[in-house]
């Protein structure tokens, strides 16, 4: 990977508050990358530094291998889309998208130019004469993607860029961002507090949690793999059972005692010995249900449970199974029952069953909390 | 349907004020105007008939340097009021509220005393004997005979003292409503400090510059005591003038011609403001 937008070791404090706590990440050319977090994650604060309306009480923030910690905002190669636009509304769609080249004193042509090439590139040039208050939200956007994206920074950053969209313009400008994207090159810095939207904009997210950044990772990878119950929740529905080794197995399974529930195999990531006490964590819809026993392996996970209550969502159903202390979520496709059966009415007794690969221990320390 | 009844609601609202304006400023200049046309009897009334004698005193060789100094003093108070205004109006606007309540709270407090002790406070300020000259002179600003009062550099001082919160509060006012992310923006694209200031808030609180300007302008142009009690003989204004043809000379009519012209000197800026407000909103929604 090549480091070319590097934070390294940057901190900022508010007061007593530590908004960003010693974050050190590396974005590699032409990547899109997102910041994911809950609100007051430290997000936004770092988006901020990086664009240079907040300077870090300590680290360096470099692009392309210069460092521009101590440059003001004006003087980065860092443009902005900001989360409610602010686009100039004293100005015309045209005008604002030059305001930038106009700004560094580009020649007449040039900013002509790159204003209708620009406005071109995100469909807007039949809008070039109209005020910012004109235009519909998805328009504003790409007025701003278009503003920004003129003076063809090193990074751009997005901040929430699809938080103020209604649900329907934010799939479709989620496509749109992607295609911008691929068509410039540039690298893309979002944050988003939207786990979804993360997913499918980024190459990698970096999941933050507290000022602290808590994985860096593929949206694959973080939704498969993740390394602690902070993101296994944040990223996804998830369930925990805390339990203990039992027995070391061969190729690095692991018989765990859970209590209550039984003792499940599953992937031990090399990190567990015997008589540990470990945290597993299985998706909801790793789990399917059987009203019979499913025929027993070496390789089944199954328990009983009493479905608790269920909720239909339309392309899944998810069930509440109570197995004595433990309310498991498991969320199903109705194509998965064969066999014609109806769905288990509340109060049935199901089977449950996941495969051992499907099941993650979680980094040992979290258990501890 | 609802437009329209909304609209007759909104003008049931506005009646009672409107009513006020009429009786109380309409009329009035109504009045005045037709007062310019009457002759002017000895003993200080209104004589019958009509007359255009009045107005042709007006273009009287004296009154014109009268009329360019009125003109000049109210335009360098406005430019200077705004300029003084605007970074104050930007500051306010972007404190904390407590200590924006505080700094509105200075900005207004002068008006807690009387006008025309203001006024007089500067006279003894500036007077070649005040606590202002001996320092200035003590520190070598100024020399020995400096003389602080009694010309225009005074007026134009106190004219600002005084006009300064009429401009800073419709600056205030517009500056709150800013949205302050928009100097962000600018900085983000690679405008300075300065320019983002320049580029996109001074356009962003046009509407409260306009108001500004007119509150400024208008009330500078009537002043008469500021430049009677600072300025010297050569210092008046078109409202010194006024004053003198209404009480000493008891000439109403002339005086009400003169009154008349400077209402004119100040309905066609604010005229012209708000045309162009007009046909600024409408480009804006087109």
């Amino acid at each position: 990977m090549d480091d070319f937008l590097v934070i390294d070791r940057v901190s900022k404090s508010f007061g007593s508050l530590c908004a960003v706590d010693d974050v050190t990440l590396s974005v590699a050319q032409g990547e899109a990358f997102s910041l994911l977090g809950p609100s007051g994650c430290g997000k936004t604060t770092l988006l901020r530094m990086i664009a240079g309306f907040e300077r870090p009480d300590s680290g360096r923030i470099l692009v392309g291998g210069r460092d521009i910690t101590a440059l003001p905002p004006e003087q980065r190669p860092v443009n902005t889309v900001f989360q409610n636009y602010a686009l100039f509304p004293h100005l015309s769609v045209w005008e604002n998208v030059a305001f930038g080249l106009r700004m560094s004193r580009r020649p007449r042509e040039e900013i002509r130019g790159g204003v209708d090439r620009m406005l071109e590139l995100v469909r807007l040039a039949e809008h070039a004469r109209k005020r910012p208050a004109q235009l519909s939200g998805g328009q504003k956007q790409r007025v701003a993607i278009a503003r920004a994206l003129v003076n063809r920074p090193l990074v751009l950053l997005l901040d929430e860029p699809l938080a103020a969209l209604d649900l329907k313009l934010r799939q479709h400008m989620l496509v749109e961002l992607n295609t911008i994207h691929e068509q410039v090159g540039t690298t893309f810095i979002y944050v988003t507090h939207d786990q979804g939207e993360a997913m499918s904009l980024s190459d990698r997210i970096a999941v933050m949690n507290a000022g602290k950044v808590e994985q860096v990772d593929s949206p694959e990878r973080l939704y498969e793999t993740p390394r602690s119950s902070f993101v296994a929740t944040f990223i996804g529905d998830a369930n925990f059972f805390t339990g203990t080794a039992v027995e070391l197995q061969h190729e690095g399974y692991v018989r765990v005692m859970v209590e209550g529930l039984g003792s499940p195999l599953v992937l031990g990531n090399g990190v567990v010995s015997s008589n540990q006490t470990l945290k597993l964590m299985v998706r909801p819809e790793k789990i399917s249900l059987t009203l019979q026993r499913p025929p027993s392996g070496e390789r089944v996970n199954a328990f009983r449970g009493i479905v608790e209550d269920f909720a239909y969502f339309g392309p899944h159903t998810r069930y509440r199974v109570r197995a004595g202390e433990h309310l498991i979520i498991a969320q199903l496709q109705r194509s998965r029952f064969s066999g014609g059966e109806i769905d288990p009415a509340r109060g049935t007794e199901v089977w449950m069953t996941f495969h051992p690969d499907e099941a993650r221990v979680l980094k040992l320390e979290d258990v501890v909390s | 349907m609802t437009a329209d009844h909304q609209r007759s609601k909104q003008w049931l609202l506005t009646l009672p004020s409107l009513a006020w304006l009429g009786v109380f400023f309409v009329i009035p200049c109504v009045l005045v105007v037709i007062t310019a046309f009457r002759p002017a009897d000895l003993q200080g009334g209104i004589a019958e008939g009509w007359t255009w004698d009045n107005i042709h005193m007006l273009s009287d060789p004296s009154y014109v340097p009268v009329l360019l100094r009125t003109l000049w003093l109210s335009v360098a108070t406005t430019l200077l009021c705004l300029a003084l205004a605007l970074p104050m109006a930007f500051q306010i606007a972007r404190v904390g509220p407590r200590l924006r309540q505080f700094l509105l709270l200075l900005v207004v407090i002068p008006f807690l005393s009387n006008f025309l002790i203001r006024v007089f406070a500067w006279k003894s300020l500036l007077h070649p004997e005040g606590p202002l000259t001996k320092l200035l002179i003590s520190l070598r600003l100024a020399p020995e005979d400096a003389i602080l009062l009694n010309n225009s550099g005074p007026v134009l001082l106190v004219l600002v003292y005084t006009q300064l919160p009429f401009a800073i509060l419709p600056l205030y006012a517009a500056a709150e409503k800013f949205d302050f992310g928009l100097l962000d923006a600018a900085r983000d694209l690679g405008a300075g400090p300065w320019r983002a200031f320049s580029k996109v808030f001074v356009p962003g609180v046009r509407r409260g510059l306009i108001s500004a300007a007119i509150m400024v302008l208008v009330c500078s142009l009537g002043q008469y005591v500021i430049p009677q009690m600072v300025g010297g003989a050569s210092d008046e204004m078109l409202g010194s003038k006024i004053a003198q043809r209404a009480f000493a000379d008891r000439n109403l009519p002339l005086a009400s011609a003169l009154a008349a012209a400077l209402m004119l000197a100040a309905l066609v800026p604010m005229l012209l403001a708000a045309a162009w407000q007009r046909f600024g909103r409408k480009e804006a929604a087109s």
